[in-house]
Formats: C-alpha cells, structure tokens, sequence
C-alpha cells in the first residue's frame, strides 16, 4: 500500500514536471523556430536561467486567474468537463513503464503506477474516454462555437481511434502481449552480429508513421487542432478561464507527454538503451559492464526520460512546421489513407509471421 | 508523393533555423560570441541605435557663460504649427539690451515633433537631438517641459 503511494507520488510528480518542461521547450522552441529568443524574463533570487523558472511563474498565475463561471452554463457538465479531460489524459501515463519491475525479496515490483497485463487496452480505452472532458465542455459551456468545436473534436478523435489502435495491431503480432513491460522486454534483441536492436520502429516503420500521426490527431493539437480552431471558433474551453482553463490547457500538454512516452515504449525500445541487459551492458564489440539492479533501474528512467524528450522534440517541431488541416482533409486523411494502410500493414504483418512460423 | 518530400523539406527548414539559432544562441549566452542570431531586441537592456538625424524630445543649449541662448525672438513659436511653444520675454538685468526668456514652455503633449521650430531658430539654441524615446507620463502637466528640464542634457 505504502508502496503504491509513493509510486504514485513520484510517477506523478514526475510527469507533472516534465508537462510544466514541455511547456517551456514549446515557448522556446517555436521562439527559435521563428527567430526569437521566447520567455526568459522569469526570476528567482536573482537568478533567470535563459527562463528555467518561467514554468512555474505561468502555473501561479494560472492559479491566481479569476475564475469566472459564465451564469448560462450547465453547471454539472461545466465543472465536470476540464476533470474529466485532465484525469483521461493522466491515468494512461500512469500506465507506461519508466523502468524495469524490481525484483525485492522475491516479489517483483512494477515501478509504473498501473503494472497492468493489459496495458494496451487500458490505454487505448483511457485516451478514447478523453473525449468526453471535450465534448461535455463543449455541451456544458452552451456556447455555439464551443459546441462546435466539440462536435469536431467528436468526429476526428473517433475516426483516429480506428487508425490509431489499428496501426498498435500490427506490433502487437510482432511482439505478442498485451503488457507494455513485456512489450519493451521484446524489443531487447539484436539482429545482425547483435549490432541492431529490434526495436518496433525497425520491424514496424508504417505502424510507427501511422501511430504518430493518428496520435497527433488524438491530441488535437496543430496540424490536427480543428476543435480548437483558435482563429475562427476559439473552440470547446471557450467559456472556461482561470484553473478549470488551465486543466484543459494541461490535459493538451499530457497527451504531448503520454503519445510520446507511448511511442517510445511501443517503437523505440522503451526504458532500455541500447545493449543493456538483466545484468548490465553487453557490447556487441565484446566487453560487458556488470551494474546491480538498482543501478540498472536508474539507466533505463534516464533513458526513457531522453527518448521522451526527443520524441516531445520532434512532436513539437511538427507542431510549429505545418498548417491546419481542413476538415474534409482531416477525415480523407483518416478513413481514405491510415486506415487502408493500417489493414495493408497488418496484412503484411501477418503474413510475413505465418511464414516465419 | 511530391507533396509528402514537401512536407518533409518543411520539417527541414525549422529543423535548421531551430539547430542554427540555438548553436548562434547558446554560444552568444555563455559568452563565447557576439552574434545572436535572432532579431529580438530585449528592449529595457537593449536597445535599437537610433538614426543621427531623428527628431525626438527637444533640447535648449546654453552658452560658453552658462545663460540660455534663447533671446526670445518668438520665431519658433510663431514657426509650430501645433502652438505648443509658450514664450515670455524679459530684459536680461545684467547684459542690458539683450532679452531672454523669463519662461520657455514646450508642452510635448501637443508637440507634432515636425522641428520646424528647430529650422526657424536663428541663434541654435533649439534643437531635438536628445535620443530618448521615452515621454510616457501619468499627468498631462508633467509634458510641459520648462526651461530646466529642457536644458536638462
């Protein structure tokens, strides 16, 4: 019991640290995409840090924002609706593996918060129920632009969803479990002279496209963020402000941190650096380094928290590169090309394993 | 096909003004160079060089002897075409013959910074060469500027 607190302290605290960063890396990365410098005025004792601090200034002052409650709104859906998208995006992350279980006196201990068996579906199932935190907002704000904006979200989550767990069956046939630990265990094998992981993004490059993109369109943000539409209909946090906005606001920046983790664990190897083992490194050019199980521990969250950042990186340099879809575009885009593609990716899939088999 | 390689050429050019003003950045922020690479100008610290002949606040110059080389000939006032300038004249007690200004009044809040009144001045005792951008006050009465503030370098 006091074991699942502090995994959950910790796991969550972590995340929340690492939104409040991904905020910060998306001021100062788009800033430097356009030729600017972005926030670094932010102070403490003196010291600025180029920003460092900037994170936690924008969180006080989303905290001490007035929080005004217009008098038309659906009072119960209203309220309702930021929790809901904010704890929809949280739970999954609890979900995915920071690090190898540890094995304490005989018992294995997860290290993610929900050491679940079925990891997979748990998270598939979590980021299909996020939904309703948008359109209950929409609804609840009773607002026609923010009802708008809603139904869009509607629409494209529920058409992604199909791209989007169609594209994981694919690499579930290649690594066959439905434990995202499990998964990341699989993909500790080298091929070639033991020089060349087998991790998801090599065995499955078209799932891996495919999950991406349908992930960006999950999260709703640019290229895919027809719901919130910024310039036309402010979308479906129209009528929200102070904190019930910034639980919206920080529910968008989670999804950046959950698809990311998610692709890492699925695709990238997850937790694991290249050559670690059980036991520690074995170098495909013959040396070993030995490391106890708690060291082995702390390499892989370091890791995972490197391939986190890079894939955060490359979400966001997507982000501030393209346009927005229009909606037609939006919906060829996702039953006319990724879901094809995704059933042409299984077809092969499977094929090729019958014949391995 | 063509239009996906275009979508890719499009990550590649904010990929590199990303890497490039980050390596310019990073280098000018430790010290090691003084190009930035980006155009902000972090503005109460720095900022932007203003051109010679811009027209800005205006100045009254004093003599070698220290007096105000104003002789309140009123040219410059009669010259705005905005009337701002307010000028009352007196004898000067110890060069007698000679006048000054007993007041010398520039409400900038009129000012249309066009300097004619420069142009008009036959003694250049007027001119607009102070290169400070700032007059934001809470009081209208605080634009008008006297003769102390206006000699005020």
């Amino acid at each position: 019991m006091v074991w699942v607190v502090i995994k959950v302290v910790v796991i969550f605290t972590w995340a929340l640290v690492t939104v409040l960063y991904i905020t910060l890396l998306e001021r100062k990365e788009s800033a430097l995409i356009q030729d600017r410098i972005g926030a670094n005025r932010a102070e403490v004792l003196g010291l600025r840090l180029n920003g460092l601090f900037q994170p936690f200034a924008d969180a006080l002052k989303m905290f001490f924002k007035e929080d005004y409650t217009p008098p038309f709104v659906d009072r119960p859906f209203y309220l309702a609706a930021p929790l809901l998208a904010l704890i929809f995006a949280l739970v999954p992350v609890g979900a995915i593996p920071v690090a190898d279980s540890l094995n304490l006196g005989g018992k294995e201990f997860s290290l993610s918060v929900i050491g679940s068996n079925v990891g997979v579906v748990l998270v598939l199932s979590l980021l299909s129920l996020g939904i309703y935190g948008v359109i209950l907002g929409g609804y609840g704000s009773k607002n026609k632009y923010g009802l708008v904006g809603g139904m869009r979200a509607t629409a494209q989550v529920i058409s992604y969803e199909v791209a989007l767990g169609l594209s994981l069956v694919g690499v579930l046939l290649v690594f066959p479990s439905l434990n995202l630990n499990e998964i990341v265990h699989m993909q500790n094998r080298y091929v070639l002279g033991g020089w060349v992981p087998l991790w998801g993004i090599i065995l499955q490059p078209l799932a891996a496209a495919l999950f991406l993109i349908a992930g960006m369109a999950e999260n709703k943000r640019v290229p895919f963020d027809l719901p919130e539409g910024e310039s036309e209909i402010i979308g479906y946090f129209l009528e929200y402000s102070g904190m019930k906005f910034g639980m919206f606001f920080v529910a968008d920046f989670v999804e950046v941190l959950l698809l990311a983790g998610l692709f890492t664990t699925f695709f990238l190897g997850g937790y694991n650096p290249p050559y670690l083992f059980q036991d520690g490194f074995h170098f495909p050019w013959g040396g070993t380094w030995l490391l106890s199980p708690v060291w082995i521990r702390l390499i892989q969250f370091i890791t995972f928290n490197i391939k986190l950042w890079i894939m955060v990186w490359f979400l966001l340099l997507i982000r501030w590169t393209y346009p927005r879809y229009r909606f037609d575009q939006l919906m060829d885009l996702g039953w006319k090309s990724l879901i094809p593609l995704s059933i042409f990716n299984i077809i092969i899939t499977s094929g090729v394993m019958a014949v391995i088999k | 096909m063509r239009l996906f390689w275009e979508a890719i050429k499009g990550l590649g050019i904010t990929g590199k003004h990303l890497i490039v003003n980050l390596w310019k950045f990073s280098l000018y922020y430790v010290g090691l160079s003084r190009d930035k690479g980006v155009v902000t100008i972090e503005y109460p610290e720095e900022r932007r060089e203003t051109f010679p002949r811009v027209r800005l606040r205006h100045r009254l110059l004093r003599r070698e002897d220290g007096r105000v080389r104003c002789v309140a000939c009123f040219m410059c006032a009669t010259a705005c075409p905005s009337q701002c300038i307010y000028i009352e004249a007196e004898e000067d007690p110890e060069h007698p013959l000679e006048k000054r200004p007993k007041q010398f009044l520039i409400d900038l809040g009129k000012c249309a910074y066009c300097g004619f009144c420069v142009e008009a001045c036959p003694e250049d005792a007027l001119r607009m060469d102070v290169h400070i951008p700032e007059l934001a006050e809470y009081e209208r009465e605080n634009l008008i500027y006297d003769i102390e503030k206006l000699t005020k370098e």
